[in-house]
């Protein structure tokens, strides 16, 4: 196209040159090519001519500039997403808990540059991850004082979250931060269970108040309270939020303070190649990265991994032979944490409960909450261990619902008995299997990797806090500001459960 | 056969001109420097992270100097007692309040000063309490925490006031009656949401908040949760404006 125009530029700037008259041509001796364009004056056309010739010859100086020796320029394309050779710390996982942790190694780090974290995600459509996939809800509503301490302070995290995650010129992060707080109801055995919680909960610093069932209708008068003994309802820092824009938040700041991303899957964790086979210690010193579909990898050399897979953090440990041991030894003792499937269907009930509806959770397990503000709840159970979905797929059973959800909802809240089911989603718990706690620290076995996983289902509302934690953990070396060494590996080994006593 | 040659020349000439020019845009024009202002901005320019670094300096700076405006009272409270040290937190922040038992309001003028009339009144309880136009924030309300009595709060066009304040406001739930939080920019429905837990409001006052999307909804909910609170929520456009410009909207882009 180029050339037939700079053939027909060059034919009618020959015509021009035979004609010495500088007269206005209408039409030229080559009257159909040159119809593309008017043809008012010759020095508009001699300048186009000159203009496309300026371009040309400038193309054709790079091109020889890169052809001739001494250029940088070669002919084989290296791929531009490939991660970096060398990284000193690789977090493995990038869902909300692995980009806390990026973060707050950034935040902490002393020099500018002191330390470079590449967080390699394999889904960047995040389309089966747990973190976006979650109800969204924080609570300080637990029994163990780590879990409440970890709460309140991702709580505190979020109330200040410009502060921690505001990039300069961009715009604030809006979490939509929903205050409403959560309702436990408590029928006759458990209710001495949710009177010590509510003391442990109160020593902590959070604001919980019991309610009995006269005070719970009177609050809540849509609420049917049969059976129903002793009710504990959070007052502050309780509620839900949008995970996206946390988990984006962290990514934003994350990568503006240096984090490099990449997107691909550890397909293997080399040990370094000059170690016996039978080994005691293993350190992973060259996690694999794959391509996504392709079989191209890089094997990046690292000090320290971090195991933030989430659902899919077993797999990762199984690639260093933890599990595959003889039966009493550590290395035979496999990481707890495994993919769970729960639902989660969104309903709409035009007659149920308004704005100050919390996030209740009854003594069945059946929890509900409000979405938006055009009648939509959100509502779902853990089904029983022997249950338990298959996990091959995120599909969804809507008969599930209708046998173990709909029943117990229509009997605690009497407006949900003409609902419909609007849509459903899955998702996966990363299931401890053990004790349905965090696991937080070292593996004994593995020197270089650190666990931030097995959260089963509260990794979201404890991920600032617990990004800190890991963070001083690789930095520190210790636990400064909430301690988490109950939460270490140790107790898998001396199968010590840290078990949540709750009501569900 | 000289025209030909001739006008050949001329295209030659211009072309090297056209190069010469094109060359000397490439190349720094040593005509003459810059005006100062613009040669400053390219200084800057090539030193944008430490004019980013300056810039969060200057937030951070200014982050603290709220923080320190709404701080804890705590040798205030140790030394005058808890209703002196709200009182006396009040002021500093350029409020005003009504003691209980007391007619007589206590303000801060705009410049800060303040009568210390109010030291005479020791262990009397605050009644009413107006923070309209101040800084006050979530860390600030602490030091107001211990007044168990207060039945009327003007939170009116508060830069800071937000959603975790209006939930920390449940420790006011058994007196609180008036409540104003009207212009303040950063509350949104999940803050309006909060205000569950204060059952004993009479009159609430949410007229011309930015940070609602739906205000119509919102006020109608509002309404349905606290049914013994009479509600003011002026400012709003209620109009179908909106919908309108969208349908021209989409009738011009089909007419493309």
């Amino acid at each position: 196209m180029s050339a037939w125009r700079l053939r027909v530029k060059l034919r009618s700037a020959t015509g021009l040159l035979v004609s010495t008259r500088p007269t206005q041509r209408h039409t030229s001796p080559y009257g159909p090519l040159t119809l593309c364009r008017s043809l008012s004056t010759g020095s508009h056309l001699r300048n186009e001519f000159f203009k496309d010739l300026e371009a040309q010859l400038a193309a054709f100086r790079k091109k020889a500039a890169d052809a001739l020796p001494g250029s940088s320029w070669s002919p084989l394309q290296i791929n531009p997403n490939l991660p970096p050779e060398r990284a000193d710390i690789v977090i493995v996982g990038g869902g909300v808990l692995g980009w806390s942790i990026a973060y707050w190694l950034k935040q902490k780090e002393m020099v500018r540059g002191g330390v470079r974290v590449l967080v390699v995600e394999k889904d960047p459509t995040y389309s089966q991850a747990s973190t976006v996939l979650s109800a969204g809800g924080i609570r300080q509503q637990f029994s163990l004082l780590e879990n409440i301490h970890l709460s309140l302070a991702s709580a505190d995290f979020m109330r200040n979250i410009n502060e921690h995650l505001g990039v300069l010129n961009e715009d604030p992060v809006d979490l939509q931060f929903n205050q409403s707080g959560y309702l436990f109801l408590a029928s006759e055995e458990v209710a001495h269970i949710m009177e010590e919680n509510y003391s442990t909960q109160r020593y902590a610093g959070a604001k919980v108040s019991l309610l009995s069932p006269t005070q719970l209708k009177q609050k809540f008068p849509w609420l049917n309270t049969d059976g129903v003994v002793l009710a504990s309802y959070g007052l502050e820092n309780e509620g839900w939020f949008d995970p996206w824009t946390l988990l984006n938040a962290f990514r934003r700041k994350a990568i503006s303070m240096g984090v490099i991303q990449c997107c691909g899957e550890v397909t293997g964790l080399l040990p370094p190649s000059d170690t016996k086979t039978e080994k005691l210690n293993i350190l992973t010193k060259k996690p694999r990265v794959q391509m996504p579909n392709s079989l191209e990898y890089q094997p990046v050399e690292c000090a320290i991994v971090v195991n933030a897979a989430g659902a899919f953090s077993g797999k990762l440990t199984e690639m260093l032979g933890i599990g595959s041991g003889p039966k009493d030894s550590i290395a035979g003792i496999p990481l707890p944490v495994e993919p769970r499937k729960r639902y989660v269907y969104v309903v709409h009930c035009p007659d149920g409960p308004g704005l100050d509806s919390p996030f209740l959770i009854d003594y069945s397990g059946v929890y509900f909450r409000r979405e938006g503000l055009g009648g939509n709840y959100i509502a779902g159970v853990s089904p029983e261990e022997a249950e338990e979905p298959d996990t091959s797929n995120l599909e969804v059973d809507y008969q599930f619902f209708e046998e173990k959800v709909w029943p117990c909802l229509a009997h605690r809240v009497p407006a949900f008995e003409k609902l419909k089911v609007t849509s459903a989603w899955a998702g996966f718990y990363d299931y401890n299997t053990f004790d349905q706690n965090g696991i937080i620290g070292i593996h004994p076995l593995i020197n270089n990797m650190y666990l931030a996983t097995g959260f089963s289902g509260h990794g979201l509302q404890h991920s600032p806090a617990v990004g800190r934690a890991v963070a001083e953990l690789i930095l520190d070396g210790n636990f400064k500001t909430i301690d988490l060494s109950n939460f270490s590996f140790r107790r898998i080994l001396t199968q010590e459960p840290m078990l949540e006593i709750n009501i569900v | 056969m000289s025209a030909p040659l001739t006008s050949l020349h001329r295209c030659c000439q211009r072309s090297a001109l056209l190069l010469h020019v094109a060359r000397q845009r490439w190349s720094s024009s040593s005509a003459s420097p810059p005006p100062l202002h613009t040669r400053l901005l390219l200084f800057l320019t090539q030193r944008f992270y430490d004019v980013e670094m300056l810039l969060s300096w200057r937030s951070q700076l200014m982050r603290n100097q709220l923080q320190k405006k709404n701080a804890y009272y705590g040798y205030t409270q140790r030394f005058y007692g808890l209703d002196l040290a709200s009182a006396y937190f009040i002021l500093s922040l350029k409020g005003g309040f009504r003691f209980a038992g007391q007619s007589e309001w206590f303000y801060a003028d705009q410049k800060g000063k303040f009568s210390w009339d109010f030291l005479n009144h020791k262990d009397t309880l605050l009644e009413e309490v107006d923070m309209s136009y101040t800084v006050i924030n979530y860390r600030g309300l602490c030091n107001l925490e211990g007044q168990r009595s207060l039945r009327t709060l003007k939170l009116r066009g508060c830069p800071e006031v937000d959603d975790w304040l209006l939930a920390r406001l449940h420790v006011f739930q058994d007196s609180l009656e008036d409540l104003d939080i009207s212009h303040c920019p950063r509350i949104t429905t999940g803050g309006l949401a909060a205000l569950r837990n204060l059952k004993g409001l009479k009159r609430l006052d949410v007229s011309s908040l930015p940070g609602i999307l739906s205000p119509g909804l919102v006020i109608i909910l509002l309404e349905e949760m606290l049914p013994q609170c009479q509600i003011t929520a002026t400012g709003y456009d209620y109009s179908l404006n909106d919908a309108q410009g969208e349908e021209e909207e989409e009738h011009m882009q089909r007419q493309r």
